[in-house]
C-alpha cells in the first residue's frame, strides 16, 4: 500500500482539501450574514452587547461588576463616558476624562439618588476646564433595585440630547431589572445555605444522657477509665459542633464514628460487636458531615437497644470505581420498611436518630440518585448504606 | 514441557487477578484496633501500586527489543518513562491532589468549571486509555504465541476477557495492594533470569556483543533520511509530559491523604521506577551477545522471551522462559486492568449512564451499566490490535504519550499554574493538540512508517504538536480574557495551600 502511495501528493490533497471546506464554510457564514437587514444587525449586536454585560451584573452591584458591564453599556449608549456610582460613591468610570470628572460623578448624581428620577445636568454643572474633553453634560438614571435607588447610572457626552436621556433612562430599568435578578439568585444561594444549616447536626439528646451516665459510673470505680472517656466525649461533641464548611473527609468521619462507639461501648460492653472494613482508596472520599455517625447511631440503638444478647454492627466502605459506597449493617430486631418509608419521607420523625436528615442532605448535595438505601424486616436486622461520587462539583473538605 | 510451565504461569497470573478482582481482598479488624488514620494508603504503598500499574507490556518487552533493534539511542526510553514523574512530581502532583478531582475530567470541570471542557476531556481519556490498551493487547498475543505457538489473537483475547472479567466483576476492588504486588512480581520476575543469564555470561569468560558501529554510537542514523536527533528528542518530550495525561496515573493520586504525601508518593515511584529499568537494557545487551541476528519469524519485540532457552538449556531455561511469561502477563493485566477501569468509569459517567437512565427514565440500570461499559472499553482497543499488528509496541505506546502530551500537558500545566487560561482557550489547546496529534498516528497507522522528515514528524509527533497546542491555549486565553473563570484566584489558593494551612475562619480553636 505505501509503495502505491506518493505521501507529499496526499499531504498536499489533504491540505488543500481543508482549506477549500475551510473556504466554502467561511462563505457560507458571510452569506447567512448577509441576509439580515440593517435593523436586524443593530438589533442583534444591542441584544449580544447586551447579554455580555448581563453577565457581570450577575454578582450585583461591585467595582469590578460595574467596571467590566460599563465597557458594554458605552457601547450601547454611544456617550462619550459612563459612570456607575452606588450611594456611598463612584464604582466605575468607563471612557476618556475619569481622571478629572471622576471625583465629581457621585456629587452629580445626588440630585438622582434623592429623587429616584432622571436627571439632565448642563454644562454650568459638568464645568471642565480642558478644550480636549469631550465631557460638557451628563444624564443620570437611577438604578432601582428591590424598590430602593442602589445606584446610578450617569452618561456623560458633549451634550445632553433628547436621545441620550431615554436611552440612558431605559437602560437604567433594564440594569435594575438584571441586579434584582442578581438579588434573586443570591437570595436562591442563601436559602439553600440555611436549609443546610438546619439540617445540619443534630446530635441525639439520648446520646449525650446516656453517654454521661454511662461515663459517671466509671467515676467512683475507675477513674482513669472515666477521664478517658470524658475525653472521647469533648471530641465527639467538638467535631460534631464544629463550625466548619459542610463537608469532611470519610477518615475524618469515621474517626468520630470510633469515639462514638468507645462511648457506647462504655455502656454495652461485650454486648456491642463491632467490626469495620474499609478499604483504604475511599478514605480521602469527602461526605457531608455527620452522614455516617447517625447511621452508626441508629444501627446500635435498634441493633441492641431492643434485643436480647449480643449484637453485630458493620460498616463497610468500598471502592465502586467512580463512587464510594458506605454501608452500616445491624443484626437488630429490624423494622417494617413501611415506618422506614414515612421516616424517610419525613412523615414521622419518630424512633430514627437522623435517617431523614443524613437522605435529605445527601439528596440535596448529590442529586436524587444518591439517597440512603435502607433494606430491613421486622426480625431481620437492618442494611443502611449509600453511594458518594468521589468527585462532585463545588464539594471540598476544610 | 517448557510450554506447559509457561502455560500455567500466565493461568496462575490470569486466575489470580480475577480472583483479587472479583472477590476483593478484604480486611477486616476489631473497633479495638481500629484507628483510620493508621490505614490510609502510604506513600510507600501507593508508590508500589503506582508503579505495577505504569509498567506494561512496552515497558517489560519493549524497551528491551527496542535497545537490541535500534542501539543505545533507546537508552533514552526508560530515562524519558521515569522523567515523566520527575515533570509529574514538580509540575502537577500535590496542586492535582488538593483540587479534589478523581479524574482528568473532574479537574477539568474543577478548574475551568466548563461542561464542554469536562466533556472534551472525557473523550481523551477513552482515546488515551484505547490508544493504550492497543499495545497491550499486542504484547500479550506476542508473549502467547511465542511461549505456547498460538495465534497472535489468542492472548490477545485472553488478556481482554480476564480484565473484562476483572473490571465489570467489581471495579476492582483493593486495586492498591494487588497493583502494588504486581510491581514486586514484575521485579522478581525480570531481574531474577537477567541475574541468572548474567552470572552465566560472566563465568563463560564476558564477550562483548558483536555489534555494528552504529549500535553503540550515539545517534547514528538509521538510514540516508533518518533523523536520529529528532526522533529521540521529540519521544523525550512526549514521554516527559505525557505521563501526566495518562488516566491510570492520576486517579491513583486521588488514594494520597493530602498534597505532601503525593509528593511523597511521587519521590518513591521513580526510585522504583529506576530500579525497574536498569533491567530490560541487561536483557538488549545479552540478546545481542547470544542472538547476533534475530532468528527468522522472531520479533525483536519478543527478545527477553527467546533469550532464556537459547542460554540455559533443559527445565532451568524452562523455569526461567515461564517466570518471564508470567512477569509480562502481570505487566499486561496491571496496566490493561488499571487502564480499562479508568476508561471504563470515564464511559460508564460521562456517556452511558446518562443515556441509560435516560432511556429507562430512572437507574433500573445500575451495576449493568458499568459492566457494559467494561465490555465496551475492552472490545475497541482489542480489534484496533488485530488490525494493526505489524507496528510495533512501543510505537503505538509512543502515540498514546504524543496524544497525552499534546492535550493534558498544556491543560495540566496551565490550569495549574497559569491563571488567565480561559474556558474558549482550553478547548482550542485540546481541541488542535488532539487533532494533530490524532492525525499523525491516524496517518501513520493506515500508511504505515514512512522515511523521511514527513515519516519522522508523523511517527514522533510531540515536538511540534504539544508546542503547538500550549501555543494555541495561550494565545487564545489571552485573546478571550472574558471567558477566564471568576472563581480562579479563589482556586488558585487552593490548589497551592498546603493542607496544614487553616483556610477556615471559624471554627472552634483547637
Amino acid at each position: 500500500m505505501t509503495a502505491s502511495f506518493h505521501v507529499p501528493t496526499a499531504i498536499v490533497v489533504a491540505g488543500a482539501m481543508l482549506l477549500l471546506g475551510l473556504g466554502i464554510w467561511v462563505a457560507g457564514r458571510g452569506r447567512r450574514r448577509g441576509f439580515l437587514s440593517t435593523v436586524d444587525r443593530v438589533t442583534y449586536s444591542t441584544l449580544h452587547t447586551a447579554s455580555l454585560a448581563s453577565r457581570h451584573l450577575a454578582d450585583g452591584l461591585t467595582p469590578d461588576a460595574a467596571d467590566r458591564a460599563g465597557r458594554h453599556l458605552l457601547t450601547i449608549l454611544g456617550a462619550s463616558s459612563v459612570a456607575i456610582c452606588d450611594t456611598s460613591g463612584l464604582l466605575s468610570w468607563t471612557g476618556p476624562g475619569g481622571d478629572h470628572h471622576g471625583k465629581d460623578a457621585h456629587d452629580h448624581a445626588s440630585a438622582t439618588r434623592t429623587s429616584g428620577a432622571p436627571t439632565v445636568l448642563g454644562s454650568d454643572v459638568v464645568t471642565c476646564s480642558d478644550p480636549d474633553c469631550p465631557i460638557r453634560a451628563a444624564v443620570t438614571a437611577p438604578l432601582v433595585a428591590d424598590e430602593r435607588v442602589v445606584g446610578t447610572l450617569t452618561a456623560y457626552a458633549p451634550a445632553a440630547s433628547a436621545g441620550l436621556a431615554r436611552a440612558t433612562g431605559e437602560l437604567a430599568r433594564w440594569v435594575s431589572a438584571e441586579l434584582d435578578v442578581a438579588e434573586l439568585g443570591r437570595a436562591r444561594t442563601r436559602a439553600m445555605e440555611a436549609e443546610l444549616r438546619a439540617l445540619r447536626a443534630q446530635i441525639s439528646p439520648h446520646f449525650i444522657y446516656n453517654s454521661l451516665g454511662a461515663i459517671a459510673s466509671f467515676v467512683r470505680t475507675d477513674p482513669p477509665r472515666a477521664r478517658e472517656l470524658l475525653l472521647e466525649f469533648a471530641d465527639f461533641t467538638r467535631y460534631a459542633l464544629r463550625q466548619g464548611g459542610p463537608f469532611t473527609t470519610l477518615a475524618e468521619e469515621l474517626r468520630n464514628v470510633e469515639r462514638y462507639l468507645v462511648l457506647e461501648q462504655a455502656r454495652f460492653g461485650d454486648r456491642l460487636q463491632v467490626s469495620l472494613l474499609i478499604a483504604p482508596e475511599v478514605l480521602p472520599v469527602r461526605i457531608p458531615y455527620l452522614a455516617v455517625q447517625p447511621l452508626v447511631e441508629n444501627a446500635v440503638r435498634h441493633g441492641l437497644a431492643a434485643k436480647e444478647g449480643v449484637g453485630h454492627v458493620t460498616i463497610t466502605a468500598s471502592d465502586q470505581g467512580s463512587e464510594a459506597e458506605i454501608t452500616v449493617d445491624d443484626d437488630g430486631v429490624g423494622t417494617s420498611p413501611e415506618a422506614v418509608q414515612q421516616v424517610l419521607d419525613g412523615v414521622s420523625r419518630a424512633d430514627s436518630v437522623g435517617l431523614g436528615n443524613v437522605d435529605a442532605r445527601l439528596r440535596q448535595v448529590y442529586g436524587d440518585e444518591f439517597g440512603l438505601v435502607v433494606e430491613t424486616a421486622v426480625g431481620a436486622g437492618t442494611k443502611v448504606s449509600f453511594r458518594v461520587p468521589k468527585y462532585a462539583p463545588g464539594v471540598h473538605a476544610e | 514441557m517448557g510450554d506447559s510451565l509457561s502455560v500455567v504461569a500466565v493461568a496462575l497470573v490470569c486466575v489470580t487477578t480475577v480472583a483479587v478482582g472479583g472477590l476483593g481482598l478484604r480486611l477486616s479488624r476489631r473497633t479495638s484496633d481500629f484507628y483510620v488514620a493508621g490505614r490510609t494508603v502510604s506513600p510507600r504503598l501507593n508508590a508500589s501500586a503506582i508503579s505495577g500499574e505504569y509498567l506494561s507490556a512496552a515497558s517489560f518487552l519493549g524497551v528491551a527489543g527496542l535497545i537490541y533493534d535500534q542501539g543505545v539511542d533507546l537508552l533514552w526510553l526508560p530515562v524519558g518513562y521515569t522523567l515523566g514523574y520527575l515533570v509529574l512530581l514538580v509540575m502537577v502532583a500535590a496542586p492535582m491532589r488538593r483540587s479534589g478531582a478523581y479524574t482528568l475530567p473532574d479537574f477539568a470541570e474543577a478548574r475551568l468549571g466548563s461542561v464542554l471542557v469536562r466533556r472534551l476531556a472525557a473523550v481523551l481519556v477513552v482515546a488515551i486509555g484505547w490508544l493504550y490498551l492497543v499495545p497491550q493487547f499486542q504484547g500479550a498475543g506476542l508473549a502467547l504465541a511465542l511461549v505456547t505457538g498460538a495465534p497472535a489473537w489468542v492472548g490477545a483475547a485472553l488478556v481482554a476477557v480476564v480484565v473484562a472479567l476483572a473490571v465489570g466483576a467489581g471495579g476492582m476492588r483493593s486495586i492498591t495492594f494487588v497493583q502494588a504486588m504486581q510491581y514486586w512480581i514484575k521485579l522478581t520476575c525480570l531481574a531474577v533470569p537477567a541475574f541468572v543469564l548474567l552470572a552465566l555470561w560472566a563465568r563463560s569468560g564476558g564477550g562483548l556483543p558483536p555489534v555494528t558501529e552504529s549500535w553503540w554510537t550515539p545517534f547514528a542514523p538509521r538510514s540516508a533520511d533518518d533523523h536520529p536527533v529528532y526522533r529521540t528528542a521529540s519521544m523525550m518530550l512526549a514521554l516527559c509530559l505525557g505521563t501526566m495525561g495518562l488516566p491510570h496515573v492520576l486517579v491513583r493520586y486521588y488514594t494520597n491523604p493530602d498534597g505532601v504525601a503525593a509528593r511523597r508518593t511521587t519521590t518513591s515511584v521513580i526510585a522504583l521506577l529506576g530500579l525497574f529499568y536498569l533491567v530490560p537494557p541487561v536483557y538488549a545487551v545479552l540478546g545481542r551477545v547470544h542472538l547476533p541476528s534475530l532468528p527468522p519469524g522472531v520479533r525483536s519485540d519478543t527478545i527477553v522471551l527467546e533469550l532464556p532457552e537459547r542460554v540455559v538449556s533443559g527445565v532451568s531455561g524452562d523455569v526461567l522462559t515461564a517466570m518471564l511469561a508470567g512477569g509480562a502477563f502481570a505487566a499486561l493485566l496491571s496496566t490493561a486492568s488499571g487502564l480499562a477501569m479508568s476508561v471504563t468509569g470515564v464511559l460508564h459517567q460521562e456517556f452511558l449512564r446518562p443515556r441509560l437512565s435516560r432511556l429507562t427514565g430512572g437507574d433500573a440500570f445500575g451495576f449493568g451499566g458499568f459492566r457494559l461499559a467494561a465490555v465496551v472499553a475492552v472490545i475497541v482497543p482489542f480489534f484496533v490490535a488485530r488490525h494493526v499488528e505489524q507496528i510495533g509496541i512501543a510505537t503505538t505506546v509512543g502515540f498514546a504519550f504524543s496524544l497525552a502530551a499534546a492535550t493534558f500537558a498544556p491543560l495540566l500545566m496551565l490550569g495549574v499554574w497559569w491563571r488567565r487560561l480561559s474556558r474558549v482557550g482550553a478547548v482550542a489547546g485540546l481541541v488542535v493538540g488532539a487533532v494533530a496529534a490524532t492525525s499523525a498516528a491516524l496517518t501513520t497507522f493506515v500508511f504505515g512508517p514512512m522515511g523521511g522528515w514527513p515519516g519522522a514528524l508523523l511517527a514522533n509527533p510531540a515536538a511540534w504538536c504539544t508546542p503547538l497546542a500550549f501555543a494555541t491555549t495561550v494565545l487564545v486565553s489571552l485573546a478571550t480574557p472574558t471567558s477566564v473563570p471568576r472563581d480562579t484566584a479563589r482556586l488558585m489558593v487552593r490548589l497551592h495551600t498546603p493542607e496544614r494551612v487553616d483556610l477556615a475562619r471559624s471554627r472552634i480553636p483547637e
